[in-house]
């Protein structure tokens, strides 16, 4: 009989009755041997059989009684790393201490002012060599275990900068408190710089503490993102539910889902019906009521209701895991505008030791007395100064911190190239169908013209369009099986892409399509024009049908407009951005959606293949076109336009032709995505500015420039100081992405 | 009287510049050495045989520089022994691939690459390098 022993938090506890009541309803479980909750910790350690109880029925088992159990099923290799990482900080954090509290005891014993009031024994060289050994040879190991390596590979970094700063401290210190008339010879005072290496090195070791801290938080969102996924689904079976590994879900597995438990994977719900809470998945806010027939998304929470779906997708092949997928290899990707930064970092560190050489050079060779003592310092500056880490962590830390705030609210980002491009749009292609209306369309007039009754127009029409995927010939099917319509069979069926379609039914020539393909039939419309015109001017797609040579009637088919188009494209519009429609509808019913919308430029009656064209003509007028599509229909547009942006249809991710991806119908999500690209720019630039600034104007001050005019030279301890902030400066900025709001108010 | 005074004045020349003379030379051959030992390396490439290909991660990627077909997969088994900050992380931008590398763990990383030329990958911070020929 395994037993396992398990602690785990229970929220939602105030008093000691609370605390009883849970521990008494675990202690109830059949297996479970031992159960005790602590108030104090909000904490349960329960000891029980593994074979006969699950994490699902102890957690269900707090929920019944009113509280909530987080038992982290992952513990194993997540929380391994988690305990190893924080092992390391804590590491970090003592040699810190250890090496500012013996750093402080040395300057406080060499240092003019104070020197005064330390003790004696604290004066002594051979105290401070005491002191800085272990900050130097322990705390400080850290810098030589990385150069050490990386010099035989003939190259340097970081660590190789600051292990020779310290290292050149601490031996000249040591030469001067073994053989103090050594130095006496040039001039310079037989003073130990112990303090110097000391305290360097608890600085920059302090700097690397909060810079750890806080690069943990640059990659929040994926964690976030990983830790949505289920470990356990209840699989219906026959004569009853049982919970299995989440592996183990195949495709075609009935799930019960109970109110308030996460859906573990894709599907479709079979019987039930509830509201759910998709916002961790596409940023939407409201919850969602689904009946039987529609999706659910794994990782999403369920609400109200239970319901029982069927599993559609498992795997690598579910939402969420294409989204990490995603979000993982955006964050992978580099900008372009990182390439400058890139060329810069790969031959800083070795530049950096030839300036600091030349320095030494240069103020012993033609410096003022005590010339060693001037050389040698300023050395130390400017190897301590130098800080390539904050130009290597400016672009990727902000482009982490960017691809994660967006998946947050839906918005994929497929690389850090699409990320750059976004913010420079200054011109948006909405494809219409599906993209600013729901792509639902519904038939909202059958007109006749003839003898041929209203419903045998539809059921004809209905016929000819019935294997098509095209949405008004759903729509269109939709509403005559709606009457209870028997279609017929179509022979010599052919279709025309953009014009639509014709066959023959009962041995009659039908044609059903836009004014094109009825004219191209011999068949004249001019007659009912008026009807038509007055239907496209209120914004409905009309399609004629003839028969045999003449036009027997129209049909009117409407599509709703995104509840939230108007909103994002008067967002767009605010931003500056260009706006134009284009569809294949005729012009008038183009030009009246248009202007529900607020949208300014139309180009109506393109045909499918003429899109990517288009496109590119807007492109050459100078623009940096964005196109905004399903991300099926209109790939190539999307392809050859500069940031293609696919709105998601909810669970289907059309990510090959798409830069960006909305998973969520929020249309105001496009100018958020757009803003995002602007404030992750901007961070990006702020980032490179403040990290090239600080070493272009700082190591020049650490070689001694300002001192023929102002007698000023820069401390070394000043130098870690300043570089020990540098990185966690860049570090946080990026962080700061994470307090925007979007869209933006 | 004259040769005299020039040799004394030669030693105190000597006397008074001989230290920085010294400093001087040696510092410019500092630095010429710095510039041959960073900058002039050659990188021994390392031709994959197989499907997968071992990479040592300590003070850089050995081997450095790796030779992989194209059109195929080929693994790169990542195995990170420098607790260095810097090397956590490896970046394959050129495969949209960011991956952690745990101390002491083998990671596998999978690429195909699809055109044939040199593409660097870096740590984290882009403080060391390694290459891969794709032919």
């Amino acid at each position: 009989m395994p037993i396992t022993k398990k602690t785990f938090p229970i929220k939602g506890m105030h008093c000691a009755s609370c605390a009883i009541t849970v521990e008494h309803e675990l202690r109830k479980i059949p297996g479970v041997h031992e159960a005790s909750v602590n108030l104090v910790n909000e904490k349960a350690t329960v000891a029980y059989d593994s074979e006969k109880v699950t994490d699902n029925i102890l957690s269900s088992t707090v929920a019944s009684a009113g509280y909530e159990a987080l038992i982290s099923h992952e513990f194993e290799e997540e929380d391994k790393e988690k305990i190893m990482r924080e092992k390391e900080l804590s590491d970090l954090w003592r040699k810190v201490i250890v090496s500012l509290a013996l750093g402080a005891l040395i300057v406080w014993g060499s240092f003019p002012v104070l020197m005064s009031f330390a003790p004696a024994f604290l004066t002594n060289p051979w105290i401070g060599l005491f002191l800085a050994t272990p900050v130097q040879l322990w705390a400080g190991w850290m810098f030589y275990r990385a150069a050490i390596p990386a010099l035989r590979h003939r190259t340097a970094n970081m660590d190789t900068l600051v292990a020779l700063g310290t290292s050149v401290a601490y031996v000249y210190s040591i030469v001067i408190t073994v053989f103090p008339q050594i130095v006496s010879v040039t001039g310079a005072a037989p003073v130990p710089y112990f303090d110097v290496s000391t305290i360097i090195i608890g600085l920059i070791l302090l700097g690397r503490y909060f810079e750890a801290k806080a690069k943990a938080g640059t990659s929040e969102a994926i964690k976030k993102l990983i830790g949505l996924q289920a470990k356990t689904a209840r699989v219906v079976r026959e004569g009853g539910e049982v919970d299995i590994s989440i592996q183990e879900v195949i495709v075609g597995d009935s799930i019960r889902v109970r109110p308030g438990e996460k859906i573990p994977i894709d599907g479709v719900i079979e019987s039930g019906e509830s509201s759910i809470d998709e916002s961790m998945v596409t940023g939407e806010s409201i919850p969602v009521d689904k009946k039987i027939g529609d999706t659910v998304i794994g990782g999403t929470i369920n609400k109200t209701g239970t319901f029982i779906f069927k599993t559609t997708r498992v795997g690598s092949e579910t939402l969420l895991a294409r989204i990490i997928e995603l979000v993982e290899e955006a964050q992978g990707s580099k900008a372009p505008i990182q390439r400058l930064a890139d060329k810069v970092s790969s031959i800083f560190v070795p530049v950096v030791i030839m300036l600091a050489i030349a320095t030494f050079i240069v103020w012993f060779g033609i410096g003022p007395e005590p010339r060693l003592t001037f050389a040698l310092l300023n050395t130390i500056a400017v190897l301590i100064i130098a800080c390539p880490c904050a130009m290597g962590l400016a672009t990727p830390t902000a482009i982490m911190v960017g691809t994660g705030k967006g998946a947050e609210h839906g918005i994929l980002i497929k690389d850090a190239e699409s990320l750059e491009v976004a913010h420079k749009i200054t011109a948006i292609i909405f494809d219409k169908t599906g993209t600013l209306t729901n792509g639902a369309p519904e038939v909202t007039e059958v007109i006749v013209f003839g003898d041929v009754p209203e419903n045998e127009v539809l059921r004809l029409a209905a016929s000819l369009e019935k294997g098509s995927e095209h949405s008004l010939a759903e729509a269109i099917v939709k509403s005559a099986e709606s009457k209870g319509l028997l279609l017929g069979a179509t022979e010599k069926f052919e279709a025309a892409p953009g014009y639509g379609v014709s066959g023959i039914i009962s041995g009659k020539s039908i044609y059903l399509g836009n004014r094109k393909l009825i004219e191209r039939a011999g068949i004249s419309v001019t007659m009912y024009e008026k009807d038509i015109v007055k239907l496209e001017e209120e914004g409905k797609t009309v399609v004629g049908i003839g028969i045999e040579n003449r036009l027997a009637g129209i049909i009117a088919v409407a599509d709703t407009l995104k509840s939230t188009a108007r909103e994002g494209v008067a967002m767009l519009k605010n931003m500056g951005i260009k706006t134009a429609m284009i569809t294949g509808d005729n012009e008038r019913t183009a030009k009246a959606i248009a202007k529900e919308v607020g949208i300014e430029t139309v180009f109506a009656n393109v045909l499918p293949d003429e899109k990517e064209t288009l496109v590119r003509e807007i492109q050459q007028a100078g623009n940096t076109v964005a196109m905004v599509g399903d991300g099926i229909n209109d790939a190539p547009a999307l392809a050859a336009s500069d940031v293609g942006i696919a709105m998601g249809t909810g669970t289907d991710i059309a990510i090959e032709s798409a830069g960006i991806t909305l998973i969520n119908k929020n249309f105001t999500s496009v100018a958020s995505a757009i803003q995002l690209s602007k404030d992750t720019m901007r961070t990006i630039k702020v980032n490179l500015i403040w990290a090239f600034g600080y070493n272009v104007i700082l190591i020049p001050v650490a070689m001694g420039i300002l001192y023929p005019f102002f007698h000023t030279l820069l401390n070394p301890i000043l130098a870690s100081l300043a570089m020990a902030l540098s990185s966690i400066s860049v570090v946080s900025n990026s962080l700061l992405l994470k307090r925007k709001l979007y869209p933006h108010k | 009287m004259f040769p005299l005074n020039k040799k004394a004045a030669a030693a105190a020349v000597y006397s008074i510049y001989m230290d920085k003379l010294i400093v001087g030379i040696a510092g410019a051959l500092g630095i010429v050495a710095v510039h041959w030992f960073f900058f002039m390396k050659k990188t021994k490439e390392t031709i994959a045989n197989g499907p997968s290909i071992d990479i040592r991660v300590e003070g850089g990627y050995s081997p450095e520089s790796i030779t992989i077909p194209v059109g195929k997969t080929t693994i790169l088994n990542f195995t990170r022994t420098d607790p260095t900050s810097c090397l956590e992380e490896v970046v394959l931008s050129d495969f949209r691939i960011r991956r952690q590398l745990p101390l002491n763990q083998k990671v596998p990383i999978a690429i195909t690459p699809q055109k044939t030329g040199e593409f660097t990958y870096s740590c984290g911070m882009n403080m060391y390098h390694g290459k891969i020929m794709v032919r």
